[in-house]
């Protein structure tokens, strides 16, 4: 991409060599014309400010030098010589050859460069010292990072009122502070003329902010850097997390003064009548209320700040049993159920009263969810420190050389998922080590290094956790899984299938390519019970390789067993949840789709065929079906499947309830969820159902 | 929907290497050989923002500003101006005339986005 740009510095370089002859020369016949020395001036400024852009400091510095003088005649403080165009065209001719020098790679006479620069200096009128401009001598604001303890700082921000003619946004640079930490903005309106006399255009406004951030004042000042000259601009250190007194911050009374808000006679004359300080200021005309609203939140904010710091430092923590968390998590879940019940029953009252005590249930009900399941969670790092040891005996027992990296260890998952994904885990890494990472002698001859990585890595995606397992081994062998997968008639011989497809083979019960059975791995058991062990948590698995390279396993696991968020669908009087996560897209099946689709149940959604599964057959609901129903379009094991379904009701927070024993060996339903209206409405297990399905189809 | 960017400069390589820059970060690009034609052209069309060079043929980059500044259609734009000038002299001349912040030539990609995400906001 870079290239791409030199070729068309080079070419604009040329013509503006060209330019500049032809100019030099006129100026010989007009040495008085101002619009020509502009010209002049303009090309070499274009070449210096390009060439440093694009690597060529030694041009850039070269012709810096000659534009300096140039800059002298522009601004008529010397006058066009024949020794300065004599020399100036030298220049010329010596910034073409370094240019012609960059392609051909020929050594530069830099002598020649010394002497012009040497004469044009003797010809400036007073030999001002003229510094030779390097690249990259100042950079653009980036602002940098000082990682330090968690500082206060108290910003009086006040634009001048033609702020917007610079086009500067006050709000993008107080966002910009909120940026680096946590902020209160008080806006002050004091100012604000009556509306007659507005200027819409103007700004009005100023702004007291509170910010506790561990960047440093510089950090702060890049903020405000473009405008420092167009603003009052107000910088203090509140609380520096070093001078330690207490929990206590500043009086009310002295913040004021300390900001210039108001004088110490009068913060002792108010603090005579020993009422709240904050009323009585106002009330005397000493400060605004916003001034202090202002003043208030600072003290508060120290306050918190010094509360947490000293509550992080006696690290308070209690023990609880797990049993008394998982009684607390159902009983949340009924309450979010009782909650759903009560919307649903005030939306039915048209009662407003009792509308918005249902709605205060709502809210306080989703926080206490929250919070309940928060409490729940657990860092993976645990489990993760336990891998490394088992990374280590079985490679000394293998002689492989295998080093392993985490990742997102502080990553939080519910308790009991962390514990249910721990065999999985054990089985995957166990598999990278013994299938995936080669011997010490083969990555060699490969050109790897003999010490293979094992990659534990977690990380949040919206409501999941995804889990990678990455090794640089030798990726998995298409060919050998293919071969293996149609020795044991799991395929057609001649079935053409992607790679993905391919891969997710190494699945299936009893599978293993692995020539011999080591201790380790290769009796294929494992795989297939990864992934019931990882559908059975709701989450899903993927694979992808390249061979010589290495493989990545990812899984993507719920934060949460207890409630999921779902897609609520109905057929006719029977409600059903699907969990969202699998869920696409929804999308309208008529009559005449149904036709064209000649008796098969396949949709064309976009193009792609998507075959669909109707609930209405799969339940035995007799009832008529309706002229247009919904496709749920749902992904599953990478593939795309619909589910035919009267009516999409909308998104539920579902509580997932067991079905009890009677009901353990029903296929394609997980459990059962209670709606607002005591209606029981069952959660399916759209792997399961369509498994089912396609057993069917190929029979 | 893609904020619009103008680029002024009467380099070609510089404004090659703005617009490449800018629309690899998902920005859409306006070009202006000089400042006369930027300033024809946001007398027409609204966008989001300038990048101009200072010394440019026809209209100089302080020229420009200004008379974007005066205009209606893209009166409050942030505006960003490209100088080799590292003293505040230029700056200092450049805010005056209504620009909103400067970079430095030489600069990196990276210092141009970082700079053109601190304006936008």
């Amino acid at each position: 991409m870079i290239e791409q740009h030199i070729v068309t510095y080079r070419e604009e370089a040329n013509e503006l060599l060209t330019e500049l002859e032809t100019s030099l020369l006129e100026l010989e016949e007009t040495p008085e014309d101002s619009e020509l020395i502009g010209r002049v001036f303009r090309a070499m400024h274009t070449i210096k400010g390009s060439g440093a852009m694009f690597g060529f400091d030694e041009i850039a510095g070269f012709t810096h030098e000659v534009e300096t003088v140039f800059d002298l005649v522009r601004n008529g403080k010397m006058a066009v010589s024949k020794q300065l165009l004599n020399l100036t065209l030298r220049a010329r001719d010596h910034i073409k050859s370094l240019l012609d020098a960059s392609v051909s790679g020929n050594d530069i006479d830099r002598n020649e460069g010394n002497a012009i620069i040497a004469g044009l200096k003797q010809l400036v009128p007073g030999a001002e010292p003229v510094e030779i401009i390097r690249a990259a001598q100042e950079s653009a604001p980036v602002s940098q990072t000082s990682d330090g303890d968690q500082n206060t700082w108290r910003i009086r921000f006040k634009p001048i009122p033609e702020i917007f003619m610079s086009g500067t946004n006050p709000l993008g640079l107080i966002n910009e502070l909120r940026d680096l930490g946590t902020c209160y903005v008080i806006a002050h309106t004091e100012l604000i003329p009556p509306l007659s006399e507005i200027k819409p255009e103007h700004c009005y406004i100023y702004w007291d902010i509170v910010l506790t951030t561990s960047r440093g004042m510089d950090a702060i000042k890049d903020v405000f850097i473009f405008c420092e000259d167009d603003c009052d601009l107000k910088i203090d250190l509140v609380d520096d997390g070093a001078s330690d007194s207490g929990q206590d911050y500043k009086k009310l009374g002295d913040i004021l003064v300390e900001r210039g808000d108001l004088s110490p006679a009068e913060m002792y004359k108010i603090l005579d009548m020993q009422k709240r300080f904050g009323e009585l200021a106002v009330s005397i005309g000493a400060v605004t209320p916003d001034k202090v609203q202002s003043a208030l939140v600072e003290q508060q904010q120290v306050k918190a700040v010094r509360q947490e710091r000293a509550t992080q430092e006696s690290a308070t923590s209690i023990r609880v049993p797990a049993e008394k968390l998982d009684l607390l998590v159902n009983l949340v879940g009924e309450l979010v159920t009782v909650q759903a019940h009560l919307s649903q029953t005030a939306a039915l009252h048209n009662n407003a009263d009792f509308a918005a005590i249902a709605e205060e249930v709502e809210r306080l009900t989703e926080e206490l969810r929250d919070t309940a399941l928060n409490i729940r969670m657990l860092p993976i790092g645990s489990t993760f420190s336990k891998f490394k040891r088992l990374v280590r005996d079985l490679s000394q027992e293998l002689g492989k050389e295998i080093e392993m990296e985490t990742e997102g260890a502080e990553t939080e998952l519910d308790k009991t998922v962390i514990e249910r994904l721990n065999d999985p885990l054990v089985h995957l890494i166990r598999n990278s080590i013994d299938h995936g990472i080669e011997m010490p002698e083969v990555r060699r001859s490969a050109g790897k290094p003999s010490q293979g990585t094992v990659h534990l890595g977690a990380v949040h995606s919206g409501d999941s956790v995804l889990i990678t397992i990455r090794d640089d081994g030798a990726g998995l062998d298409r060919e050998a899984i293919r071969a293996k997968a149609v020795e044991r008639g799991l395929i057609a011989a001649n079935a053409e299938l992607s790679d993905k497809e391919i891969y997710n083979m190494i699945f299936a019960p009893g599978f293993s390519t692995a020539a011999k059975v080591t201790s380790v791995s290769g009796r294929g058991v494992g795989m297939d019970v990864v992934k019931k062990g990882i559908e059975a948590l709701r989450g899903t698995i993927d694979i992808s390789s390249v061979r010589g390279v290495g493989s990545t396993i990812t899984l993507r696991i719920p934060l949460t067993l207890a409630i999921i968020e779902c897609l609520l669908v109905r057929i006719d009087e029977n409600y059903f949840v699907l969990p969202l996560a699998n869920v696409e897209e929804c999308v309208e099946l008529t009559r005449d789709d149904i036709s064209n689709a000649h008796g098969r149940n396949l949709a064309t959604v976009r193009g792609s065929i998507v075959p669909y599964i109707p609930l209405r057959e799969q339940f035995g609901i007799s009832s008529k079906r309706p002229d247009i129903e919904q496709i749920v379009i749902t992904g599953i094991n990478g593939s795309k499947v619909g589910f035919v379904v009267d009516n999409v009701v909308g998104e539920h927070q579902t509580v997932i309830k067991t079905l009890g024993r009677m009901y353990r060996d029903v296929k394609g339903v997980s459990g059962a969820t209670i709606l607002g209206d005591g209606t029981v409405a069952l959660i399916l297990d759209m792997g399961v159902l369509y498994q089912a399905a396609a057993e069917l189809e190929s029979r | 929907m893609p904020k619009l960017i103008m680029t002024a400069d009467d380099s070609a390589s510089v404004r090659q290497m703005v617009s490449f820059t800018l629309k690899q970060n998902g920005y859409d690009v306006v070009e202006a050989v000089d400042g006369k034609d930027a300033l024809t052209k946001l007398g027409s069309q609204k966008v989001d923002m300038l990048i101009t060079d200072l010394n440019m043929p026809n209209l100089d980059g302080l020229g420009l500003i200004r008379g974007v500044r005066a205009g209606s259609l893209n009166k409050f734009i942030p505006i960003i101006m490209l100088t080799t000038e590292s003293q505040d002299s230029k700056k200092g001349e450049g805010k005056a005339a209504g620009a909103t912040g400067w970079i430095v030539k030489p600069f990196k990609p990276e210092q141009l986005i970082a700079v053109i995400k601190k304006v936008l906001g």
